[in-house]
């Protein structure tokens, strides 16, 4: 599948519109704040038109996953290479994008999360013109992440996602932001950090033999997948090997503070309550989901061997979270402590389904990285709302805003719900796949996981009870209903909740011919 | 007795460089101890001529013959320049310091 | 035909709820007459597709299915598709007419009773998006889609319960509702799990044939019993059976035609439902621990009901009570009796709800004219003597109580008797006896009560003459449904002889399914059983009669004639009567143990999470800003300790050794003349 605009691939355009958006940015002047919000507004905009494209022709029966000819919109051509050095033969990086079933979800999400996102992000008056920009910035980052299919533009472009992360929070977050952005800042750099060593491992044990018959090692994710391309005698090379063990552990940890997986879990919290709403749209939205991407990308088919290994690990780090999150979040008093909270306990969801290491699984586990998206955005611009007009997120601090604002109410009981698992919107869906899967692999793990509903029910529900039901404070007595502005950045969250609660399969048959042939790579059943 | 005053009676080397070590042993004296630039000066022409005295002395009873006469000679005249410059350096110290006191000339103290 | 007119019947609610909650306001008032005119279109078709079916195919199940979701190269099974679909059968098409009917008569008295509220559009929409999800319920061929609109029941019973939102205590109980049916439904979630782990499908049909083909679910008996139980569960939630009945008297809070359609009639009978819709798969264990389940709560709930003085929570305990013996029923084989009790419990547990909100709705329009805000509107302490005031409501609100007692004539004698002779016929067979015992006392019980409910509401003398006096009959729009209620708990819908529902039409076309489990754990047969019904109907109806006769007599005794005090046989009571007036204390220990628990629970994983967890990584932090401290300290004064080492042996070396330099030349001198005499000495010793 090919599609050219201006002779540029359509990735690339995906991909670097934002940092083009970036540069439009600077050059405004710092005043025309309009002009800014705007730019940002088209190339967002832009985005998701390019997203909706590559969701009507991408073509669902093509595989991909290990498979450089299953892959689709490939871009591919030698970035680096160096010739001479005889005692290793030669070295390539490649800059390398293609998407598959497992890539297409997440860019169609990360473009609409961007453009909800930018909506949200239109009230920002300090330094707008810097916001925006590393807003960008960010945005070409995870869009990046979601298309390299060589390890070292992965890891350029999941570095690069940091930076603007970190000064997003810590110059226009709360009033602990600092603390905040350091601890996010410090916590995924060190995840880096190991993921850099596992890269530099796979880069030193895999080559392969070009045309002109030279060994050539490379960053390719898909030749690092084969196990014919690791070289006799180098780290990585053999089956269930010590080494295999650590290199899959070692990146586990750094996908896993991505996830962020208990006991990996505490920099969210403390980043999403000091973070600005969009941005903690934006994490929890994206940038969680890289965490169990990148596992579902790199960890299982470059390691098949450790994944089963380490199998029942992940379920039961999975089961903990979900329970341990649904546990910390009935204690919290904050309102977007408590989102963060429960984002881990539904990540925990997403972990336990890819564990399971089958279709309904996989596709649900997938799925709910997609649902957990669009609902913890809608939750967090929520929040937003709130604490725009309140200044306040203490869930105490409400009550009977129901009665004050009807519109907003029924859009937040819908995130609300949708959260909660209640059938008819799009979490049951994928929550229901995910426990179906992991069911058939770990049955105790997966009753004791399913216990968590009851837990997020109570949770779910005594927050609305607090925030939204009950008698009015007097000072919320004139408290506005939400602004058209602010509907557009609800409605095409809340469409999708409904849309895909009801009827599902749009975006499972998007997937599910590549999360199948995952499955079979790492449980052995097919080249 | 006798012997010593025979010695004395025959000078030979000895005595030239005997009085030369005392000439030396004055005008070292001298230099070390006179607080008065001028006297040390005086003193450092003391050690020039017991030099001399034993330039001369050696040219006499030993076969280098005129060389150290010649010497002799050589040091009156770098012993007059030096003086000059010697007094012209006086001069300035006088008139830096206001003294020709060489304890109160510490410059070099370290 | 079928298919389209259930589907029809199916959307039509959901239709209004969607015009409702987005247009409603714009409705100007009409909102009402559309979803009442909307739901009985339905009850329209629902008796159409009746007749039909009865008449024309009723030994038919149809079905009707789509794929909602495919999944291709599933592991182990190929291709597998998730199927959404619709099951018609006799039950099915019984069970609409009597959600459309009850629905279409609470929405008409509805109209009544809550006008002038300020939600009054939102408050058909939910009733609505309710009857939606029930219909989806009982139209339902797989079990997936069963947990869907199970769920969705319970978002709608959330919402109506909670429809007072700004009462702290409506939304509490909202909240218990909802989370005490997700217990439920946790179970039946794994039963769910454990049942397609095990054949790979949801649908009903399928399942039952895969387990008569002998399949287990991971190949062991006990997991099919398991995942009967696990099912089970869900019904537990729903259809308040002990230990999660207690959300239902709280759910008393929503409006009252809510808790006549809801948590009387309809959503709570969706547990019994369930049980007979899995009937087929329960094995021997399974079912008798489910006719424990039921009888156990009727026996609790009705020993509650006794004691209590709000007329919708005797209501509600009661409903209890009947659910109990639904359940007891199925779970003993008589299936067509809990069926049939479903519906007849149906029609007159709605009536007395519906009655009782006549009463409240008078009660508080008295008490709002007489600005008395203190006098509790449901207390029927504060009640009495309304028999003159308001006839209809008195008259039809006594044929309830009749039928519920199970006097003779009454919808309710014909399927009573029924389940009792289920349970003694079933003790008869393997020797339970305490099942009949159970049942027995309940009756009595239940007849008391009740009994005890009508007299000290309509007869006798009020609590305050103001308020008789100014009690008004509802209008009619409120006491039309009364009447269709009142009429349809009288015996001959359901059978033409009085005494013995087996010869009606509901016995021939409802009929007990087919065990399908594996023999060994299989139930006493149908046949067997029938023939043990029929051995003790006889003296099973004379003793019924004769039990309901003595419960009515002694409430007669106690409150009308006033023979016996009330507070002396409370006192005598002693123990029993503090239990039941306190509910047995569930409520105050599932407080402290559950909500306090959990709470308790969450708080010390939260200090966990913020002392620990988060305490390691600062502390991570702390200690690599301390061995950043230590080499720091390292660097100061070890490696540039040794450069300024260096520097400061030198300089105070200097230091000493500039002491000789004096700076007099003369001292110079001295050195050099010294060190030279020293030279001499040394080097060469002349």
């Amino acid at each position: 599948m090919e599609f050219h605009l201006l002779g540029i691939g359509i990735l690339t355009w995906i991909v670097f519109l934002p940092i083009a958006g970036m540069v439009i940015v600077l050059l405004l002047p710092d005043h025309n704040r309009q002009a800014i919000r705007w730019t940002a507004a088209v190339v967002t905009g832009a985005q998701v038109i390019l997203a909706g494209i590559l969701y009507g022709t991408f073509d669902r029966s093509m595989t991909g996953i290990n498979n450089a000819d299953s892959f689709q919109f490939i871009e591919q051509f030698n970035w680096i290479s160096v010739e001479a050095v005889p005692w290793f033969g030669k070295i390539e990086i490649n800059y390398f994008l293609g998407i598959d079933g497992l890539s297409i979800l997440m860019i169609i999400l990360s473009s609409i999360i961007g453009l909800v996102g930018v909506i949200s992000s239109w009230n920002i008056e300090k330094m707008t013109k810097g916001y925006f920009a590393l807003y960008l910035l960010l945005l070409t980052g995870m869009m990046g992440v979601f298309v390299s299919l060589d390890f070292f533009l992965f890891f350029i472009f999941w570095e690069v996602m940091l930076l603007p992360m970190y000064f997003l929070i810590g110059i226009w977050g709360g009033p602990r932001r600092e603390y905040a952005a350091i601890k996010f800042f410090l916590y995924t750099f060190a995840g880096g950090v190991l993921m850099l060593l596992v890269m530099l491992a796979l880069y030193f044990s895999v080559a392969y033999v070009n045309p002109a018959g030279e060994s050539v090692h490379t960053f390719n994710l898909l030749h690092m997948m084969n196990p014919d391309y690791y070289v006799d005698g180098s780290i990585l090379s053999g089956v269930d090997t010590t080494w295999r063990y650590v290199a899959w552990l070692a990146l586990f940890i750094s996908f896993a503070i991505k996830i962020p997986l208990f006991p990996f879990h505490t920099w969210l919290p403390d980043a999403h309550v000091e973070a600005p709403t969009p941005i903690s749209v934006i994490l929890a939205g994206v940038l969680l989901k890289l965490g169990t991407y990148g596992l579902l990308r790199i960890s299982f088919p470059v390691f098949p061997d450790g994944t089963n290994y380490f199998m029942f690990l992940m379920a039961i780090l999975g089961m903990i979270s979900i329970i341990y999150g649904a546990f910390c979040a009935m204690a919290q008093d904050d309102f977007k402590k408590l989102i963060a909270y429960s984002s881990i306990s539904h990540m925990g969801i997403v972990v336990l389904g890819i564990a399971a290491m089958n279709t309904q699984g996989m596709v649900g586990g997938v799925l709910q990285m997609f649902n957990h998206g669009i609902i913890t955005a809608v939750l967090f611009l929520a929040v937003g709302v709130l604490y725009d007009r309140t200044h306040t997120r203490g869930l105490n601090d409400f009550g009977g805003i129901a009665t004050q604002m009807p519109r907003y109410t029924g859009i937040a009981m819908i995130g609300m719900f949708a959260a909660l698992g209640l059938p008819g919107f799009n979490g049951f869906v994928s929550e229901l796949f995910s426990f179906l899967g992991a069911f058939e692999a770990f049955r105790w793990v997966t009753i004791i996981s399913v216990s968590g509903i009851i837990l997020t029910a109570g949770y779910i529900l005594w927050t609305v009870q607090r925030v939204y039901l009950g008698a009015l404070p007097e000072k919320h007595k004139n408290l506005k209903d939400l602004t058209l502005r602010e509907m557009f950045a609800f409605i095409p969250l809340i469409i999708l909740i409904v849309l895909l609660g009801i009827y599902p399969a749009p975006a499972i048959e998007l997937m599910n011919v590549s999360l199948s042939h995952l499955v079979e790579i790492v449980t052995g059943g097919a080249p | 007795m006798e012997t010593t005053l025979q010695w004395l009676a025959s000078p030979g080397l000895p005595h030239f460089l005997i009085i030369s070590a005392m000439l030396f042993g004055l005008g070292l004296m001298a230099v070390l101890s006179k607080r008065n630039v001028v006297m040390v000066l005086m003193g450092v022409e003391l050690i020039l001529n017991s030099a001399n005295i034993n330039f001369i002395a050696f040219s006499r009873f030993t076969d280098f013959s005129l060389n150290g006469q010649m010497i002799g000679l050589f040091v009156i005249i770098i012993a007059a320049a030096e003086a000059a410059v010697a007094l012209a350096i006086i001069l300035n110290i006088y008139n830096r310091f206001k003294t020709i006191n060489l304890d109160e000339v510490n410059l070099l103290k370290g | 035909m079928y298919v389209q007119l259930s589907l029809l019947i199916l959307f039509l609610p959901l239709l209004g709820f969607m015009i409702l909650i987005f247009k409603g306001k714009k409705l100007s008032g009409k909102a009402d007459w559309l979803a009442t005119g909307l739901l009985s279109l339905a009850l329209v078709f629902s008796l159409v597709l009746l007749v039909l079916k009865l008449t024309g195919s009723p030994d038919e199940t149809l079905t009707y299915v789509f794929n909602w979701i495919v999944f291709t190269d599933a592991m182990l099974v190929g291709s597998l598709a998730i199927e959404f679909g619709i099951m018609i059968d006799n039950l099915t098409v019984i069970m609409l007419v009597v959600v459309t009917l009850v629905s279409t008569l609470v929405h008409l008295y509805s109209m009544m009773y809550m006008k002038g509220d300020k939600h009054y559009e939102r408050y058909f929409a939910y009733l609505g998006l309710f009857s939606f999800s029930m219909l989806g319920i009982i139209l339902t061929h797989n079990l997936l889609l069963m947990y869907i609109f199970w769920e969705l029941v319970g978002i709608s019973s959330y919402l109506l319960i909670g429809f007072y939102y700004e009462k702290k205590s409506a939304t509490n109980a909202a909240n218990k509702a909802f989370i005490v049916n997700r217990i439920g439904d946790f179970g039946m979630f794994i039963g769910i799990m454990i049942l397609f782990a095990g054949f790979s499908t949801f649908s009903f049909g399928a399942l039952f044939d895969s387990i008569a083909a002998g399949q287990l679910p991971f190949g062991s008996e006990g997991w099919l019993t398991a995942s009967g139980l696990l099912i089970f569960c869900g019904a537990v939630g729903k259809s308040a059976q002990f230990p999660l009945h207690v959300w239902l008297p709280d759910a008393m809070e929503g409006p009252t035609p809510v808790s006549a359609l809801i948590h009387a009639a309809t959503m709570v009978a969706a547990g019994v439902y369930l049980v007979a819709r899995m009937f087929p798969m329960l094995t021997e264990d399974a079912l008798l621990i489910i006719a424990y389940t039921g009888a156990f709560t009727a026996l609790i709930a009705a020993s509650i009901a006794v004691t209590q003085y709000d007329i919708k929570k005797v209501l509600a305990y009661s409903t209890i009570s009947q659910l109990g013996y639904m359940i007891m029923a199925l779970g003993v084989g008589a299936f067509t009796a809990g069926i049939m009790h479903l519906i007849t419990h149906a029609a007159f547990k709605a009536g007395l709800f519906l009655g009782a909100g006549s009463i409240i709705y008078a009660m508080h329009n008295v008490l709002h004219d007489q600005h008395d805000h203190k006098t509790d509107a449901q207390d029927i302490r504060n009640m009495g003597g309304l028999k003159s005031k308001m006839p209809v409501t008195y008259w039809t609100f006594v044929i309830f109580t009749l039928a519920i007692s199970g006097v003779p004539l009454t919808s309710g004698f014909l399927s009573k008797d029924e389940i009792l002779a289920g349970t003694m016929a079933f003790s008869s067979l393997n020797g339970h006896w305490l099942l009949p015992l159970i049942g027995l006392t309940v009756a009595g019980l239940t007849a008391f009560y009740m009994f005890r409910l009508l007299i000290l509401t309509f007869h006798g003398k009020p609590a305050k003459e103001s308020i008789l006096n100014g009690i008004k009959e509802s209008p009619k729009l409120m006491t039309i449904p009364l009447m269709v209620l009142a009429a349809l708990s009288l015996f001959f819908f359901y059978s033409i002889n009085p005494f013995g529902a087996p010869g009606g039409w509901f016995y021939s076309v409802i009929e007990r399914p087919m065990s399908i489990v594996p023999g060994n754990l299989q139930p006493a047969g149908h046949e067997l059983f029938q023939d043990a019904v029929k051995s003790v109907h006889a003296m099973v109806m004379t003793l019924s009669v004769l039990i309901a006769a003595a419960g009515i007599l002694f409430a007669f005794t106690v409150y009308q004639w006033k023979r016996v005090s009330a507070d002396q046989l409370a006192e005598k009571a002693g123990v029993f009567y503090k239990g039941s007036v306190n509910h047995w204390y569930f409520d105050k220990y599932y407080n402290q143990l559950f909500v306090d628990g959990t709470l308790a629970v969450a708080r010390i994983l939260h200090w966990f999470d913020v002392n620990i967890i988060d305490g390691i990584v600062n502390g991570t932090s702390v200690m690599a800003k301390g061995v950043a401290r230590l080499s720091k300290w390292i660097d100061t004064n070890g490696i540039d300790g040794l450069v300024n080492l260096t520097a400061w042996v030198s300089q105070g070396s200097g230091k000493q050794l500039s002491k000789i330099q004096t700076g007099r030349v003369q001292t110079y001198l001295v050195y050099v003349a010294f060190s030279f005499i020293v030279f001499i000495l040394l080097f060469n010793r002349i």
